[in-house]
């Protein structure tokens, strides 16, 4: 029996376990975990830069609420990262992995500056509403793409977004540097700036975006939960075989879907463009459409939890730029501490669903 | 050899996942030249004890010993290199490499491949335990019994004295498994321990020394085969007395409801899954399908549905063509046909979600507008709770929490609620308890009894026998006879089940 003495091997001393069905309150105690951990570790971090932790985590949320001009550039980051991460949600919820939403938001911004630079003589109300459609349907078209070769031939959806997302961002470069560039720039690479006319208003001092991207997180919620097309993508996102099973047309609801879900996402682009950049720059998706996925599967899918993460992103985005210029932090030892908090946030998401045993005491 | 009294024993051995116990303190032992017998309902705590002794959990406390030894067993390989050989029911081979080479893939012997001694290794084994197979011949062109043969041949050749088989005559025809019982027997003799996991009650008196009982995770009893009877065996697993007959009341009708004539459809690989077969089902009887697992079973059930694509012939329902409709428009043209498809989770239902919105799958449609109606089924979920005895904490949690035998009562509840004129039914008791099969019995019976004609897909002979009007059998995408349940015997439809065809159907 040699193999049996090779193998009188001690247990590990720490293994991972499943673990099914955690409490409510265990969830909530485990992100509080979480969030003082991140606390900890970035103020270790700040320490070891010769700040003093307290003080600058207070003017990190001073920074970003602090003031009313301080709150309402927050606002103006959190609406393009709601409206986007509610966008991808839809998607999400149906298994199908839209990785574009960056893209779709650069095309949503693309057909809207249209209107914007070449069709703005209509009335403020129409030249809105054509630019929102315009944008709407720009952002739909680039998503259903994908899906179309998805539902037709099977390709990779992941693949197919993400490439999709450099095309659009090329496609802002050639507009800036050819037929769009501005004539009175002076030899500088830009568009022109829109018109009053092109720009979208303000209510309560923000761009009015707010109230759309408010508006989307109910009507996305409502979507999903209570109207049939939401129950036909959440069966769908199941088990496309259950859902023939049942009758439905698969291939339909899946281009439906990312034809919302690019619409949304789309829509944001016009929005960022219109009411906070007033021009279409190449930044005007700027890493939102990733962030937006990072949101999305923080909140679990779902529309009202969406809302407070991007809240909490935004506050934590707005806060790290402030604190750069308030403690002379550069913006590289500033992106670490985000990198260090974002860690233990997500990190901890690991706890929710494993457990760590320790070896059992020797018998 | 050290003799050691156990060859394997198991003291105390606890798992759980979350909040479930899968394993409560279970104790087994089995000696060398002993087959062991492991008999428990679905979801007893078997598969998940089998897999510690094979490396793919670890136990949570109690303690494993080879050969009086005790071990860790922290992999598939240490659980292999402690000459533990384990037989799945899925098989693990590579379809393209010949017999001999499944064999000899993976073993690390130094020798080059092929050679002469490493055959004959293979050869002497063969003959020692009276195995007959050609070695040369791909997996892809056996059938399934010659690839569990293989996956034998291999863990033996791998040097394993332990053997554990998973249900290994769930898809044996009865002379296959009478062959494999010979095989064990000879194993046996020649020292080898043999657990055998099954819940066939004849299969246990047949082959078995020993039996040991799970039941709800905890093994109750302990039992010499020699001393013990169907019936006291199945008391200990369920945990009380049993009446083991199944009703079968006169078919209902005479008038033919569904005709199939020259059906042939071409599976996903491209091949012929079932050939021209032509055959009828009348209102108020119960059709059941035999025939080993991957006969075209799958493909017969999904063609009618509308799920699979026909490649010649029809599907006639009271003489209209429902080839090429999609399954929507076979709901669209009034035809109230029910199928209850063998992956319940995974086609039937929806795992995720609740009772309610899994009974609005059917008929969220019929209602106008853009919402869903959740009010009917949550109606409808508490009658069907209250009728079928369903256990379940509340509606909305995930269906995919309930046992087996809950899931598939949601399922047929609502397939039944829609008062189809044809159930389709595949393997509807599979992973079930006695006592939640005999009520899926009693209600397909019920249906019988108003008229609707039942196609039941099974796989048990001795329930078909019991509990359909006559049985169709396949063989390899054909229809190898259709006998009448109240003649037939079990040897007969084994025989067809092999491909022999009956020379006048009944």
């Amino acid at each position: 029996m040699g193999g049996i003495k090779k193998h009188k091997r001690k247990e590990p001393l720490i293994r991972i376990a499943k673990r099914e069905g955690l409490s409510k309150p265990k969830t909530v105690a485990l992100k509080v975990c979480a969030t003082v951990l991140a606390l900890v570790a970035g103020g270790l971090f700040i320490a070891a830069q010769g700040h003093n932790p307290f003080s600058v985590y207070f003017f990190m949320v001073k920074g970003a609420l602090g003031t009313k001009m301080s709150f309402q550039e927050t606002v103006k980051v959190a609406i393009p990262l709601l409206i986007s991460s509610l966008g991808i949600t839809l998607a999400f919820r149906m298994r199908f992995w839209n990785i574009g939403a960056e893209g779709q938001i650069i095309v949503g911004a693309i057909a809207a500056s249209y209107f914007a630079l070449y069709k703005n003589t209509m009335p403020h109300a129409v030249l809105m509403s054509v630019m929102a459609l315009a944008a709407i349907v720009a952002g739909g078209i680039w998503a259903g793409i994908p899906a179309f070769f998805k539902s037709r031939f099977g390709t990779n959806e992941t693949l197919l977004t993400l490439m999709f997302n450099y095309i659009a961002q090329y496609m802002i470069q050639y507009l800036r540097e050819g037929p769009w560039k501005d004539p009175n720039a002076l030899g500088f690479l830009q568009i022109a700036r829109f018109s009053d006319n092109a720009r979208l208003g303000s209510v309560l001092g923000i761009q009015a975006g707010w109230i759309v991207a408010l508006l989307l997180t109910v009507a996305v919620y409502i979507y999903i939960n209570f109207t049939k097309s939401g129950y036909e993508l959440r069966v769908v996102g199941e088990s496309e075989n259950t859902a023939r099973y049942a009758g439905m047309n698969v291939k339909r609801i899946m281009m439906r879907t990312m034809f919302i879900s690019g619409a949304v996402c789309g829509l944001a682009g016009m929005l960022q463009a219109s009411g906070t950049d007033r021009t279409l720059t190449d930044t005007v998706a700027g890493g939102v459409g990733f962030t937006a996925i990072i949101v999305a599967w923080l909140a679990n899918l779902s529309a009202p939890m969406i809302l407070v993460v991007t809240a909490l992103f935004s506050i934590l985005e707005k806060g790290i730029s402030f604190i750069q210029s308030r403690f002379m932090i550069s913006s590289a030892a500033a992106a670490v501490l985000q990198g260090i908090i974002l860690f233990f946030v997500l990190g901890f998401e690991f706890f929710t669903r494993y457990r760590l045993v320790l070896r059992r005491e020797a018998r | 050899m050290k003799k050691a009294e156990y060859a394997i024993r198991l003291k105390e051995i606890t798992k759980s996942f979350g909040n479930v116990v899968a394993n409560n303190k279970i104790n087994l032992f089995a000696k060398q030249g002993e087959i062991l017998a492991l008999l428990g309902e679905n979801g007893s705590g078997k598969t998940t004890l089998m897999n510690m002794l094979s490396g793919i959990y670890r136990p949570d406390s109690g303690s494993i010993f080879i050969y009086g030894e005790e071990v860790y067993i922290t992999s598939p390989r240490d659980s292999f290199e402690l000459g533990i050989g384990m037989i799945h029911q899925h098989f693990k081979l590579v379809d393209v490499l010949s017999a001999r080479d499944n064999i000899l893939l993976g073993t690390k012997r130094k020798e080059g491949r092929g050679t002469s001694s490493l055959s004959r290794g293979i050869e002497d084994i063969c003959t020692r335990f009276g195995f007959e197979i050609d070695l040369n011949k791909k997996v892809h062109n056996m059938s399934v019994s010659e690839k569990q043969t293989v996956e034998i041949l291999k863990v033996l050749y791998r040097g394993a004295k332990i053997l554990i088989l998973d249900e290994p005559t769930a898809v044996l025809t009865p002379q296959e498994t009478e062959k494999l019982f010979g095989i064990l027997r000879r194993m046996k003799e020649e020292g080898c321990a043999i657990i055998i996991i099954t819940h066939k009650l004849n299969e246990v008196l047949e082959i078995s020394d020993r039996v040991t009982v799970l039941r709800k995770g905890e093994s109750v009893a302990d039992v010499v085969t020699s001393e013990t009877d169907a019936i006291s065996l199945t008391s200990l697993m369920v945990g009380r007395p049993v009446e083991l007959s199944i009703n079968r009341p006169e078919p209902a009708g005479n008038e033919s409801l569904l005709e199939v004539y020259h059906l042939t459809v071409i599976d996903d690989e491209g091949k012929k899954a079932i050939d021209n077969i032509s055959f009828s089902l009348n209102a108020g009887e119960i059709l059941g399908v035999a025939g080993v697992a991957g006969s075209g079973q799958k493909e017969l059930c999904e063609a009618i549905a509308g799920l699979h694509g026909v490649e010649k012939g029809a599907i006639l329902y009271k003489l209209e063509n429902i080839v090429g409709k999609t399954p929507d428009e076979i709901i669209k043209m009034g035809i109230s046909m029910s199928f209850i498809p063998e992956d319940r989770l995974g086609m039937g239902l929806v795992a995720s979600m609740g009772i309610v919105d899994n009974l609005l799958l059917k008929s969220y449609r019929s209602k106008k507008g853009l919402f869903i109606d959740r009010k009917p089924p949550a109606e409808l979920a508490k009658r069907l709770v209250k009728k079928l005895d369903i256990v379940a904490s509340d509606f909305d949690s995930p269906v995919s929490r309930l046992s087996g035998g809950n899931v598939q009562k949601v399922l047929l509840g609502r397939e039944i609620e829609s008062k189809p004129n044809v159930l389709v039914t595949a393997y509807p008791v599979r992973g079930l308890d006695i006592n939640s099969s005999y009520t899926i019995y009693d209600l397909l019976n019920e249906q019988k009894q108003k008229g609707v004609g039942i196609l039941f897909i099974g796989e048990d002979l001795d329930v078909l026998l019991e509990l359909c009007d006559r049985i169709m059998v396949l063989y390899d995408g054909r229809i190898t006879g259709i006998v009448d349940a109240k003649s037939a015997t079990k040897d007969e439809i084994g025989l067809l089940m092999t491909g022999s065809k009956l020379e006048a159907g009944a």
